[in-house]
């Protein structure tokens, strides 16, 4: 096994690409070094990230923000422009594991190792987020839907990398919303959980609505009919029971030890209708 | 040795007071060190080899390439470890169990070890050991396990405690029974009867630290062993007969202990460790990983218990009937009988019975955990009990104060009890301010009563007291909570000297005579009980070098608060002579100065506890939050008070896992799916609030303070207490536990469509 | 395998090891620099009795690699009394009995300390939240949540 710190991103997705046998991309951690301890993977190359220029940063630009592969969830949550802006994907990622967990796991990890249960990746989904993938055949940008393919696996060709997910520029009366059902407060998997983002017209209409949900299929679930439905409402009682039906009726959850598919099933619409509503408050709604 | 009369009206100096304790520095700073904390020089890393299968014949198991492996120093298997238990069913069980003989009995059975230079290569030696296994069906529920078509775990088992001896074997080890008078007469008296069945799923105690030991194995028969334990005596006693050392050959030291509660009572890993060592002929670390322990220790029942109760509609009991199946994991154990024990033993009974089954399932080997057996017998009966009360319309804890057993009940289980702490603990739950708190919109509160036996036990101590007049105290029962700080307490008490004067450390088993292992609540209550009985020879030979010292005869000595007293007024020019002085002339009067007690710490004492609780449920999710939680026990005499509290406190929030999220889940394979505290969900911080305890003191007789024991009680009442309360929450009577979200939600729609 | 050589800073001292490239920063702690403070209570990070902070995060050193401690400034529990100065997390650790068994206590201290750090007027909300990553089996953590409260009124200078 090697362990290598490249300092460029072109070494590391040339690293990757001529890699013999299994090769890991490391950033946080916590899901490789879990994995690795479980006897799941036998990397014979690991690929520290984290010295790369510009994956530990997030920026803020004229089109949105830039959040580099590398950077922390904590990080995120104590970005004031990125909460401001997008408080559903933040509280989406300072969910994940604990106070530990946080200091070194990343969304794009979160996003690449491809569990359905991940929390960030709904809020992610429902805000439209893009993934910058640099490879050996150069670079492009996919939506983050794209990448998980299936329970542990993605689109990602070898030798390719994430350096950084983006996120829009928010027009106003905009907000986003994350919820996730556990049994316990903290530390959980989660068993079902919803993404809301809404844009409001200035007469407190929805405008436009994507709403994503987690541990309910094999991958992350955008519910094109959920956002349809919500679109002209102002969240009175019968969309969002509407809403809720849509989304306990697009699930394709399985029956596991974190939970049972009717219990998914109707807690997806439980969860869906309270984002829906975080969201709208956030979006000024009343 | 018995009760002091002059208890009631005393006045303790030290016991009662609340110090620092004098482990704490150690542990606070990362200094003390912990079962895998030590290293030997030399030592391998041994690696155990686990079954996959549920039930499994093991036909063959090839090492060859594991031993070739460039740096494994040893392989062993059952062959290693020869069958030296001479007819003891129980030892054999627990060899067995350290290692497989014939069958793989649950996922995670122990089949071979290694012994590498490290963990890498202990790693890549286990996945070279071939195993071939003959899959057999399994058995996890202990319903079905105890159905006539089960698959057999172990054929040679028919049924003891029947009536008519059974001609075919089955998975139900044994039948007990307990109780008295005729409940079918007390049926029939009764206006009102509540009959339910409940189900409680396995739990695990949950230490954060894995078991771990060092053992070292020389040539010449002795042997060394390093082991995190809660009866290092005890281990050395099973270690040495299974390995056929010489016990007295085999040193055990206990290291600091990262909890046990009652799962560190029993040995797993050891006697393979000690194996290793001896064939590689150095010593080797053998830690267990939180999967293993998980899969490999011992959890606790997971049960089925039906209850019938009846009463008057002036709220007196008539009849009360249970009948318990407890898991025992693939050996027998005695797991039913002690739920059978206990069940009813808060109440005040003309007509009971209890009758309990040991039912064997291919699950991990059941082990102690705190209070074994009661939290779900009580889970069963309080849960009755609280519907009887409301089909009468009687108030939960007055239904309870009326039936509750007192001084002169003849409790269930037999015994006639004397001054105990059940009505008290209810009449002061009954005016608590959390009775009178405010509800608020889907919350419920729920009350209910336990009770634990305690135990006494071999127990022996050292005092000894150094020339400069500070004292050492070295005492046998391994300290998982504080008990140092106790045990010094009660020393210092004795003496009537100052607290910081005394040292208490748990002595290795080459020091001390015999010690039973820290469980059923008695390492407080024995110890110090021994203590005192030292302290108290000490000071015998304390008022004799006084005597000496002075040349007046030893009965005209007394010791009064730390001092030598010359009573008499011809003796008025003699100031007293302190315990400092004294020691400080030991070398010239007779030398070294000290007191030792060997015992059994007869009369333990049996203790109650009450508990309410309030619990909020979301009704569309099932989500449970536990909003307040308020633990009343009776301690007979609390020694170091905040420490007491500590054991309320921790029982509570077992508890409170047991009751709402806890359980192993097993699939159709049989094989454990959440080994581990990601799936296993134990509480967090955030998950609980402020737990407030109130220790009430009914002196126990038979302790020279009136001292109980405290550790197990408080994990008693809270599976019942927060059923009680989820079910005033939702208006549905639960019946399983833990009383996880799905299954909340699940007994909310079955309401809402039925 | 080739070993990894890492330069790195604990406490404050300059230390240097070599390590396997699969090789945890608890491991390297515990086996090769016998810093036992740190416990490996699950090995999966789901416990936090193996916490320590780098860099000035707190972090779960069962998930981070040894070879990552290159440059790396990293705080364990031995290295939060000054001497014989115990920090008044430690302190009121003691005092208010916060420890039975006192093998979560190294994790719980290092969480609490990072904690204030950040937020010296933690409601209790923030404390139980902010310690949800370490887990006690003994102590129902009302005593720890009460130390911590405690230590960070003094701290304060309150």
């Amino acid at each position: 096994m090697r362990y290598i710190r490249p300092l460029s991103i072109e070494d590391a997705v040339g690293e990757l690409a001529k890699a013999v046998g299994p090769a890991a991309i490391l950033a946080g951690g916590s899901d490789l070094l879990v994995r690795m301890k479980g006897g799941f993977v036998d990397p014979e190359l690991i690929v520290d990230i984290k010295r790369i220029g510009g994956l530990s940063d997030v920026t803020e630009t004229a089109e949105g923000f830039r959040i580099g592969a590398a950077v922390p969830c904590a990080v995120l949550g104590e970005n004031k422009a990125l909460k401001q802006a997008w408080p559903g994907v933040v509280e989406a990622a300072n969910l994940i594991g604990s106070k530990q967990v946080q200091g070194r796991c990343t969304i794009t990890g979160n996003l690449c190792n491809a569990s359905p249960a991940a929390d960030s990746v709904p809020a992610m989904v429902a805000a439209g987020a893009r993934a910058v993938v640099v490879g050996p055949s150069g670079k492009r940008t996919i939506a983050v839907e794209a990448v998980p393919t299936g329970p542990g696996r993605t689109s990602l060709a070898k030798g390719e990398i994430i350096e950084a997910i983006l996120l829009d520029k928010r027009p106003p009366h905009a907000g986003d919303a994350y919820l996730r059902f556990i049994p316990r407060t903290e530390m959980d998997i989660a068993v079902v959980s919803a993404g809301v983002n809404l844009t409001l017209d200035d007469k407190g209409a929805i405008r436009s609505a994507r709403v994503a949900l987690g541990a309910a299929a094999p991958t992350v679930l955008l519910v094109e009919e959920a956002g349809q439905v919500l679109v002209g409402s102002k969240l009175d009682e019968d969309t969002l029971e509407r809403l809720a039906k849509i989304c306990s009726g697009a699930c394709r959850p399985i029956d596991d030890k974190r939970g049972t598919i009717e219990f998914r099933r109707k807690v997806a619409g439980v969860l869906a209708r309270r984002a829906a509503a975080i969201a709208y408050k956030r979006a000024g709604g009343k | 040795m018995n009760f002091d009369p002059r208890f009631s009206g005393r006045k303790f100096a030290s016991v009662g007071t609340r110090p620092i304790r004098p482990d704490g520095i150690d542990k606070v700073t990362g200094r003390a060190r912990y079962g895998a904390d030590f290293n030997m020089a030399g030592q391998l890393v041994g690696r155990v080899l686990r079954s996959p299968h549920a039930h499994a014949v093991i036909k063959s198991i090839d090492t060859s390439k594991a031993e070739k492996l460039a740096g494994v120093k040893a392989v062993i298997t059952a062959k290693d470890l020869p069958d030296l238990t001479d007819g003891d069913a129980a030892m054999f069980d627990i060899l067995d169990n350290c290692m497989a003989r014939k069958k793989a009995l649950y996922d995670g059975h122990a089949v071979a070890a290694v012994a590498a230079i490290d963990a890498r290569i202990a790693r890549q030696a286990l996945k070279l050991i071939e195993v071939e296994y003959e899959v057999l069906p399994h058995v996890t529920d202990v319903d079905e396990a105890a159905h006539h078509h089960a698959p057999l775990i172990n054929d040679q088992v028919f049924t003891e405690g029947l009536e008519e001896k059974p001609v075919k074997p089955s998975n139900i080890t044994k039948r007990t029974q307990f109780g008295h008078g005729d409940v079918h007469k007390g049926f029939a008296e009764a206006d009102f009867v509540v009959e339910r069945s409940f189900k409680t799923e396995q739990t695990h105690q949950g230490y954060i630290e894995p078991h771990a030991c060092v053992a070292s194995v020389n040539p010449d028969g002795t042997a060394d062993l390093w082991v995190c334990t809660q009866g290092h005596f005890v281990y050395r006693q099973h270690c040495a007969q299974l390995l056929g050392l010489e016990a007295s050959k085999l040193r055990v030291t206990s290291s600091e202990i990262g909890g046990g509660f009652g799962g560190k009572t029993h040995v797993w890993a050891e006697p393979v460790a000690l194996a290793l060592s001896r064939k590689a002929g150095r010593p080797v670390k053998l830690v267990m990983t939180r999967d293993e322990v998980f899969r490999a220790s011992g959890p606790t029942s997971a049960t089925s218990i039906d209850v019938r109760i009846g009463a008057k509609k002036d709220g007196t009991i008539t009849a009360a009937e249970a009948t318990l199946r407890y898991s025992c994991g693939p050996y027998a154990g005695s797991w039913a009988e002690i739920g059978a024990m206990t069940a009813f033993a808060c109440y005040k009974l003309e007509n009971v019975k209890t009758v309990g089954f040991e039912v064997l399932v291919n699950r991990p080997k059941t082990a102690a955990y705190r209070a074994p057996s009661a939290p779900m017998a009580a889970f069963a009966v309080e849960s009755a009990i609280d519907e009887l009360a409301h089909e009468i319309g009687m108030d939960a804890v007055d239904f309870r104060i009326k039936n509750a057993a007192q001084e002169g009940t003849r409790a269930s289980y037999g015994p006639v009890y004397g001054p105990i702490g059940i009505g008290p603990t209810l009449e002061a739950v009954k005016h608590h301010p959390h009775m009178k708190a405010p509800l608020k919109a889907n919350q419920g509160r729920g009350m209910a009563c336990g009770f634990w036996f305690n135990f006494g036990g071999q127990t022996c101590t050292d005092l000894n007291i150094g020339m400069d007049g500070s004292v050492s105290l070295a005492v046998g029962t391994v300290d998982v909570g504080g008990s140092r700080a106790s045990l010094s307490l009660v020393a210092a008490e004795e003496l009537g000297i100052d607290y910081s004067h005394v040292k208490a450390i748990v002595a290795d088993t080459s020091s001390l005579g015999y010690n039973d292992m820290t469980d059923g609540s008695r390492g407080t209550f024995s110890s110090s009980m021994a203590t005192i009985s030292a302290a108290r020879n000490a000071i015998k030979i304390l008022r004799e070098r006084a005597a000496q010292m002075w040349d007046i005869p030893v009965d005209d000595v007394t010791w009064e608060k730390g001092h030598a007293i010359a009573k008499g007024e011809k003796y008025g020019n003699l100031s007293p002579l302190s315990l400092k002085e004294i020691a400080a002339k030991s070398g010239t009067t007779g030398g070294p100065i000290a007191g030792h007690s060997e015992l059994v710490a007869d009369g333990a004492g049996v203790s109650f506890a009450t508990h309410i609780c309030d619990i909020e449920v979301d009704p569309e999710t099932g989500s449970t939050r536990v909003i307040r939680y308020t633990v009343v026990q009776d301690a007979g005499k609390a020694v170091h008070p905040t420490y007491v509290e500590g054991q309320y406190q921790g029982g509570a929030a077992q508890g409170i896992g047991w009751a709402l999220n806890e359980e192993y889940i097993y699939g159709k394979d049989g094989r454990l799916q959440n080994a581990g505290f990601l799936d296993y969900r134990i509480p967090v911080c955030s998950d609980l609030p402020m737990i407030d305890t109130q220790i009430l003191e009914i002196p126990n007789p038979n302790h020279p303070y009136g001292v109980r024991g405290v550790g197990e009680t408080s994990i008693v009442p809270p599976l019942a207490a927060i059923a009680n309360a989820v079910s005033n929450a939702v208006g549905v009577r639960m019946t399983h536990i833990p009383m996880s979200p799905p299954r909340i939600l699940a007994a909310l729609d079955a309401e809402r469509e039925g | 395998m080739a070993g990894v050589a890492v330069s790195t800073t604990i406490n404050g001292d300059a230390v240097e090891y070599l390590c396997q490239p699969d090789e945890t920063l608890l491991e390297v702690l515990r086996d090769r620099l016998g810093l036992t403070g740190a416990k490996e209570g699950c090995g999966t990070g789901d416990c936090g009795a193996c916490s320590v902070i780098v860099d000035g995060r707190l972090v779960c050193s069962c998930l981070v690699l040894g070879a990552e401690a290159e440059g790396r400034k990293i705080e364990t529990i031995e290295g939060m009394a000054h001497g014989d100065q115990l920090h008044p997390l430690q302190q009121k650790f003691l005092e208010h009995a916060a420890l039975q068994c006192g093998v979560c206590t190294p994790g719980f201290l290092i969480a609490a300390k990072d904690l204030l750090a950040k937020n010296p007027s933690p409601t209790e909300e923030e404390i139980r939240f902010g310690l949800a990553g370490n887990l006690c089996r003994c102590t129902g953590y009302d005593k720890i949540v009460r130390a911590v409260q405690d230590a960070a009124n003094v701290m304060k200078g309150a």
